[in-house]
């Protein structure tokens, strides 16, 4: 109903230019632009030869060649298929198994760890990538050389540096989006199907198996191709850790053709639209069985209660594998980043180093000149992008919503369709983009602000969306009738009415504009750097113990930024009508 | 004052549009109670949308206060914010994230009319007291019952002092107690303020004791505009007849009509029968409509005088409601619907005699029966 119904406030004023019309208008064009035109350029740029001063750029197939027709060819498809498989299938291992227990089992301090799963999700990768090659390199990994001095021997007991590592560490890192993700899966089931499965005389696990897990899957699927598409577009890991180990994946290929002198822009775009076919295909795969799955009566929006089974004393056994789990996720990295800021030069944990703890670090890290300019880059790069994107999308949105503009659909998938772009392609085709078009914006914090916005466009839609749907379109009728004008009724009723949505999808894009590394490293430049990009030139200068410092004080402000969230949420929460 | 000619609205559905109102014309007269009545579907609250300028119509004129707001010929279409109309939606439409005093004031502080703060805040409590809600001013939207939403619905729809104050069905989602006091309330309000009204609604009691004027809409067109009495007592075709109250349809052939007097004699399952009708003529198929409380039931058989019908039958079933019986009378075949009072003895299975005066058989030629025109 409230999708197919008229606006005639938007019929109405079809004769006349109005100011409506201009924002709309301009909204529209902006979307159109941010979502098309890198990509065009990008699909361009990969049929041509590298412009020199010497010879200009002409129309070629060798990049697609050198691309996909060489030896390399299936070494990179292979690497990449396996790092993102085996990551993925990880992470929804370890998040599904937690959801589970989570949500049917009266596992003990249950609530905190619902609240705590956000945390890991904040904390950039290249942090988290770094706190593990701490935890687990061959030569200074703390787990090698505690299982060494255990066991007397002096081999690498685990080496983070092989497929099996960046596995591990970008599965673990991101399972908690599998927890989220089935989390809401297993609580929009009713419970009466688990029930009846139950008063047949199954027991608990046959339960889980038969009913609750076969009910899930197409949430599962669903789940398993966003953690695919999240894995294979994933930059920070494959580049830190496949890297030094010489195992490329089309993130860190696209990257190493970019940085190579001469740069080679062509191979890197022909790199970039292959797996951006991938990706696509994944997303596509994905909406579509989103859409489907009402077959399954699974997801019906309903809010059910859902069903608790009491596990007696296990309990405290899964309460205890949670703590397990998040001493891993969380703990373990953040406390060997600490420690390593703590000390002068990196060093492991031992009687001697822990005679030279002092804050060095800090007093180095606030005194380098760039790292001052990097926080007021992050921050006013998260800010402004996520305040023009709320903006943005709550227009975009009220079309699609509100109106029966033709293409408003189209509208929807395009404003949407950078949730497909990886990081690194997005941030390449800007910069073939603006490097073509002399618009003045290259090598400056505008060409950051643009990618910032079009990567996070669909983050700002989502939530605007599910508020806006659920208000009656008569709350905007009324306000019609009582003499409103367009603007008015959108500035009074229409924004008020969805700041829930507005400002969980502005808290939401903020988090992830501070934590953005891939799509940054091919735009900035000196004088634009973001803590992000600090970081990773800390870790390429080898200054581990600034770099640690870094890392401390900015979890330690996200994880805050996230209790500040979760509180707004539930207080915002309360006046959503 | 207003007037509406030919209105024909499109509204969208799956598969290609719907004709949702067809070549609808009506005048409602300045300061009076109009109302729109019919079953869901009918196009009533469409027609009402249209007024309002929040449908945008295919054909037709709207006029209303001697000024053209919609008009398919002179290309006129005026947004719904510059018509002055008050409206009352059926959700009522109370913004939840602001006060009640905010709600009502919104339409003063909008707009073309730029008011002072001192006269915003006396036109609105002038208006929050007329419906009572003076002393809940500051009070959040969302703390009211579904009563005082729909005051405060009001309050704002008369805020802004409208031409026309438009009610789509405004007391469907109060419980029957509340519904029987809002609809006092809302006549006491219309009368005293004068406003000129169009109302929607599905339930004919509201719109019997609410209205100056009724048109019934069936199936997008209007089927009969009239005054409540008119509506209840003569009804023009079978639709009417079944929608308004309850009554007796019986399917009938005229055996003889007299065009001056309006009386004639038509064959029934019940036997032969003097009705009252217009236009009929020897032969012509007809539906009778007779009111179950112009079904009088006897234990005895009563005086009778000329014209009266008078038949014999058993009753089947008996229902008390309190004030009322209703009972279930076979007379012959046919299954008769009546309405006595509690003190009719007369148990299941008994005689009864029943008595129907010839004034109160309505004879519907069966041409407009259904279809209308």
């Amino acid at each position: 109903m409230t999708i197919i119904a008229t606006t005639a406030i938007f019929d109405s004023t079809r004769q006349r230019l109005e100011p409506q019309w201009i924002v709309i208008g301009v909204c529209i064009a902006l979307v159109v632009w941010l979502a098309l035109v890198p990509l065009a350029f990008l699909l361009w740029q990969s049929f041509l030869t590298p412009q020199t001063a010497a010879e200009p750029a002409r129309f070629t197939l060798e990049n697609y060649a050198a691309a996909y027709a060489s030896g390399e060819t299936a070494r990179l498809l292979g690497n990449s298929l396996t790092f993102a498989v085996g990551a993925a299938a990880l992470s929804f291992v370890l998040g599904t198994a937690f959801a589970w227990i989570n949500e049917r089992t009266n596992t003990a301090f249950k609530s905190l760890f619902l609240a705590l799963a956000l945390v890991p999700l904040v904390i950039p990768s290249v942090l988290f990538t770094v706190a593990w090659i701490f935890l687990a390199s061959p030569k200074i990994g703390i787990v090698n050389l505690v299982l060494q001095s255990w066991t007397g021997s002096d081999a690498a007991f685990v080496d983070i540096y092989s497929l099996g590592g960046m596995i591990w560490v970008d599965g673990l890192h991101y399972s908690p989006m599998a927890f989220l993700l089935m989390t809401a899966a297993f609580r929009s089931m009713d419970p009466a199907l688990e029930e009846a499965a139950l008063m047949s005389g199954a027991g608990l696990l046959q339960v889980a198996r038969r009913i609750t897990f076969r009910l899930a899957w197409p949430a599962a699927v669903a789940a398993l191709l966003i953690l695919f598409v999240r894995a294979i577009e994933s930059f920070e890991v494959p580049a830190l850790l496949g890297l030094p180990a010489g195992i490329e994946v089309y993130t860190s290929a696209i990257y190493q053709a970019v940085n190579k002198y001469p740069s080679e822009v062509g191979l890197a775009s022909a790199y970039a639209v292959v797996l951006l076919l991938i990706t696509a295909l994944c997303v596509y795969t994905q909406s579509r069985l989103s859409r489907h799955d009402t077959r399954f009566a699974t997801v019906t929006g309903k809010g059910f209660r859902s069903r608790r089974v009491d596990i007696g004393r296990w309990r405290y056994l899964t309460a205890a594998l949670f703590v397990l789990y998040f001493a891993v996720l969380v703990l373990l990295p953040f406390l060997v980043l600490l420690w390593s800021s703590l000390q002068k030069f990196y060093s492991v944990p031992s009687r001697a180093a822990l005679a030279t703890v002092g804050l060095d670090a800090y007093r180095n890290l606030l005194d380098h000149p760039g790292f001052a300019a990097s926080v007021l880059n992050s921050a006013l790069l998260s800010l402004g992008s996520a305040t023009f994107v709320m903006l943005v999308t709550s227009v975009i949105c009220w079309i699609v919503v509100r109106t029966r503009m033709p293409g408003r659909l189209l509208l929807d998938s395009l404003t949407s369709l950078p949730l497909a772009i990886p990081g690194l392609v997005l941030g390449l085709a800007v910069m073939v983009c603006y490097l073509k078009l002399d618009v003045g914006v290259y090598d400056t914090l505008w060409i950051m602000f643009i990618a910032y916005v079009t990567r996070f466009m669909p983050y700002g839609l989502r939530p605007t969306t599910t508020s806006m749907l659920q208000i009656h379109k008569e709350l905007e009728e009324s306000a019609a009738m009582s003499g409103a004008s367009w603007a008015t009724t959108f500035r009074r009723i229409v924004l008020p009415l969805i700041k829930p949505g507005l400002i969980a999808g502005w808290i939401y894009v903020v988090i992830v504009a501070v934590r953005e590394l891939s799509s940054s490293i091919l735009l900035y430049s000196p004088g634009t750097e973001v803590i992000s990009i600090t970081i990773w030139e800390l870790w390429q200068n080898g200054q581990y113990v600034e770099l640690s410092a870094a890392g401390v004080m900015l979890m330690s402000v996200l994880f805050c930024l996230v209790m500040l969230a979760q509180v707004a949420g539930r207080k915002f929460a309360i006046i959503e009508p | 004052m207003l007037s509406v000619r030919s209105l024909h609205v499109d509204y969208p559905a799956e598969g290609g549009a719907v004709n949702a109102v067809r070549d609808v014309s009506f005048d409602v007269a300045r300061g009076t109670f109009f109302t729109l009545l019919g079953p869901s579907g009918c196009g009533k609250t469409t027609t009402l949308r249209a007024i309002a300028g929040l449908e945008r119509p295919r054909r037709g004129e709207i006029e209303a206060d001697g000024r053209i707001v919609y008009s398919a010929g002179k290309d006129i279409f005026l947004a719904p914010n510059r018509r002055n109309f008050g409206m009352v939606f059926q959700s009522y439409a109370i913004w939840p994230h602001m006060n009640v005093f905010k709600n009502a004031a919104f339409p003063l502080e909008v707009g073309r009319r730029r008011l002072g703060r001192k006269e915003v805040e006396a036109k609105t409590m002038r208006v929050l007291a007329a419906v009572g809600l003076d002393d809940l001013a500051d009070r959040a939207a969302t703390k009211l019952s579904g009563g005082q939403q729909q005051r405060l619905a009001l309050a704002r729809a008369l805020a802004m002092e409208p031409t026309l104050l438009l009610l789509d069905e405004p007391l469907s989602n109060l419980d029957a107690k509340l519904r029987e006091r809002m609809r006092f309330e809302l006549t006491r309000l219309q009368r005293e303020l004068g406003v000129t009204t169009v109302y929607v609604t599905h339930d004919q009691s509201e719109a019997l004791a609410l209205s100056h004027a009724i048109a019934v809409m069936n199936e997008g067109r209007i089927v009969q505009i009239g005054s409540p009495a008119d509506i209840y007592q003569r009804p023009r075709d079978r639709f009417v007849a079944d929608f308004i109250g309850s009554t007796n349809l019986l399917d009938a052939t005229v055996i003889a009509a007299d065009a001056q007097t309006g009386r004639c004699r038509i064959a029934t399952a019940l036997g032969e029968l003097h009705a009252r009708g217009n236009g009929l003529s020897r032969d012509e198929a007809v539906v009778l409509s007779i009111r179950p409380e112009d079904v009088e039931l006897f234990d005895e058989p009563p005086a009778c005088a000329d014209g009266d019908n008078l038949c014999c039958g058993t009753v089947d079933a008996k229902v008390f409601l309190g004030d009322y019986l209703d009972f279930q009378v076979k007379v012959g075949e046919r299954l008769l619907l009546a309405r006595a009072h509690p003190s009719l003895r007369a148990a299941p299975g008994a005689p009864v005699h029943v008595r129907i005066k010839a004034d109160k058989c309505i004879a519907i030629s069966d041409r407009r029966a259904g279809s209308p025109e």
